[in-house]
């Protein structure tokens, strides 16, 4: 009755080697492939490295009135722009300027990037049951998966820095984008897509005309949580090496900084707010239409 | 629009049959050889949408199709621009049969040659009532200029001039269906579908958009194929009426046609309420023989429906009329006695129906 009370499990010779083959298999991988993976991102590294450029060097009152007027362009709300305004003035008082501007340089690159491979890869996923078949549980396993653990293969290949973070930050903050748009396409009116076909429209007419205009307040509700999730992302980024407001507070919980953590945590929290408002209310506005309904 | 004749094309629809499921070829032969809807759809799951419809809609005529919901009339109409592939049977337009169309040529046909009203108005709510009009010309790849010059026409057509710039949910129902129409007509097709366009509509603006699209008929001269469950509207609007029930034709003609001879019981319990004073026409009831010396000189025009024709009579103060030719030459006689018989006396199938019970 031994096995009945300890799991009969595989034995740790097996086990081990099975371990070890497993290692050696993606250590040599990497050896052999490290470098084409590593230039194939180098696109994506000097984006990188322009956006934190621009976004440290430039002096601190244009980048406030920058981001204040693009605030004001999405939203055309005061309030939303003075919050913003105040918040940035805030960060910056507190001497945490230019970490909270890599930080906004990698969220923005993340944000764009995800966007870019998101929303394509939701649109094939709408067109196709198969595709969706296909994609959904990689999505679940991304988001599933603890983060720390697809740090190392990312680390393992590109090393520690600015890329291997944006990936992982990627990694983590793609699914709603592709989940969303995906559903926001599928729920589009059949009624008015059928009036598209009726009209002779060629599928990417139908696209283009119907279904991304109809399905963009879910896209845009998957734009924002992309974005918030990038930003949970921040800290365990820093651990491989992304600079920004994740590196003091991962400082502090070494060193047991208590004000240096909730200085940083919620400068982190200020910018997760300021990019929620602006989006929402940006998302808001293009659907102005639906807001003014007959009475 | 300088040409005034029939723009439409006509419309063949020869022995169609659609059946739903998984594999409807497998029993389109055993339906054709007069399986029964129940039993193609208890024995095999699949369920028989349209069975051997031959309709032959001439150009430039509004052809209603009539039929309760589930009668297949929105599957019918859908056949038309193959927004639904038959199962068999030819759809023949032009000299085309629309069901043998690859994708490309068949996109071709429904942006130059159909255009659709919906009942639901299906029209696109990002965009305004402009944007949404000129929907058909953007798809066709016209300039902007033309596709807004010919937009702007229809809208002012339907009524809706001033409101270009409102978006659909602004409107009401009946406005958002005339934005529906003019997304229609501008795109000058000469088959015009309607299915179940004015049903979503109350009451009062129904008629008021029936009254539109017959004033417009006369001067676009469309082939128009006009979806209802309403005998009245069908009566109003149809210069033929096709009857669908459980996917079949049970009987097809002129709205007078169907009031004076109803092919079975069905249709009697349809057209027993009907207003036939609306619907019958005085050369119906005109005798030859008679005295036209009493008629007292009041005339009717052939093809006057009989309230009118009761009008006219009663506002004259006379018992008889004489029936007269479009130029003038009489052709029988009516007397007000046989005028309401025929407004009231019910149809034959009712007659024996009721001498049954």
């Amino acid at each position: 009755m031994d096995w009945f009370y300890s799991f009969p499990n595989m034995n740790d010779d097996t086990l081990r080697n099975l371990k070890k083959t497993l290692d050696e298999g993606f250590k040599a991988f990497t050896r052999q492939y490290g470098d084409v993976i590593e230039s194939f991102f180098e696109p994506l590294q000097y984006f990188l490295i322009q956006a934190e450029r621009f976004m440290t060097a430039t002096p601190w009152p244009i980048m406030i009135l920058l981001i204040g007027g693009i605030a004001w362009i999405a939203s055309r709300n005061w309030k939303i722009v003075a919050g913003t305004v105040i918040t940035l003035l805030l960060i910056g008082y507190f001497d945490m300027w230019s970490d909270a501007m890599k930080t906004i340089a990698m969220i923005f690159v993340g944000t764009v990037v995800s966007i870019v491979v998101g929303i394509p890869i939701g649109i094939v996923m709408a067109r196709s049951d198969s595709f969706q078949r296909l994609v959904n549980p990689i999505l679940d396993v991304m988001q599933t998966m603890p983060s720390f653990v697809y740090l190392i293969p990312v680390v393992m290949l590109l090393g520690i820095g600015k890329v291997p973070g944006l990936i992982a930050v990627v990694i983590y903050a793609i699914p709603p984008m592709i989940r969303l748009t995906n559903l926001g396409i599928r729920l589009v009116d059949k009624d008015v897509l059928e009036a598209a076909d009726a009209f002779g429209s060629s599928s990417w007419q139908r696209l283009k005309n119907v279904q991304i205009p109809l399905a963009l307040p879910t896209i845009m509700a998957g734009i924002n949580q992309t974005i918030m999730m990038a930003l949970a992302m921040v800290v365990i980024a820093s651990m491989i090496g992304v600079q920004g407001l994740g590196q003091p507070v991962l400082r502090s919980v070494n060193g047991q900084f208590f004000s240096l953590g909730l200085f940083n945590g919620l400068a982190i929290v200020g910018i997760a707010i300021i990019f929620d408002r602006v989006s929402q209310a940006y998302g808001k506005r293009l659907q102005k239409h639906q807001e003014v309904v007959h009475g | 629009m300088a040409d005034r004749n029939v723009q439409g094309a006509g419309i063949k629809i020869k022995n169609l049959y659609k059946i739903f499921g998984q594999r409807p070829d497998a029993y389109v032969e055993a339906v054709k050889k007069g399986m029964s809807k129940t039993e193609l759809n208890e024995k095999h799951g699949h369920v028989l949408g349209l069975r051997d419809i031959n309709i032959d809609m001439p150009a430039g005529c509004i052809q209603v199709v009539m039929g309760l919901s589930g009668s297949g009339k929105s599957t019918l109409i859908r056949h038309i621009n193959r927004l639904i592939d038959p199962t068999a049977g030819e759809v023949i337009i032009d000299n085309a049969d629309v069901c043998k169309m690859n994708q490309n040529d068949l996109r071709q046909f429904r942006r130059h040659k159909t255009a659709m009203v919906f009942q639901k108005f299906a029209l696109l709510p990002h965009r305004t009532v402009l944007d949404n009009t000129v929907y058909g010309l953007e798809i066709q790849g016209l300039s902007r200029e033309k596709q807004e010059e010919q937009a702007r026409r229809w809208i002012a057509r339907v009524g809706l001039k001033g409101f270009e710039d409102h978006y659909p949910n602004q409107l009401s129902g009946g406005m958002q269906q005339r934005v529906g129409l003019a997304r229609a007509l501008t795109n000058d097709a000469p088959i015009l579908l309607m299915d179940e366009a004015f049903s979503a509509l109350d009451p009062l603006i129904r008629m008021d958009m029936q009254s539109v699209l017959l004033d417009l008929q006369k001067e676009i001269k469309k082939t128009v194929v006009f979806i209802t469950h309403d005998l009245d509207e069908a009566l109003r609007l149809g210069d033929r009426i096709a009857i669908l029930r459980d996917g079949e034709v049970v009987q097809q003609g002129t709205g007078q046609d169907i009031v004076l001879k109803p092919a079975d019981e069905y249709i009697s319990s349809f057209v027993k309420e009907v207003n036939r004073g609306r619907v019958i026409m005085v050369d119906t009831i005109a005798t030859h023989s008679g005295a036209p010396a009493a008629t007292g000189g009041v005339t009717v025009k052939s093809g006057t429906i009989l309230e009118e024709a009761a009008k006219t009579m009663t506002d004259a103060n006379q018992q008889y009329a004489t029936v007269v030719d479009d130029s003038g030459k009489p052709t029988g006689v009516i007397s007000m006695n046989s005028l309401i018989q025929a407004m009231v006396t019910p149809i034959s199938h009712l007659t024996s129906r009721a001498a049954a019970e």
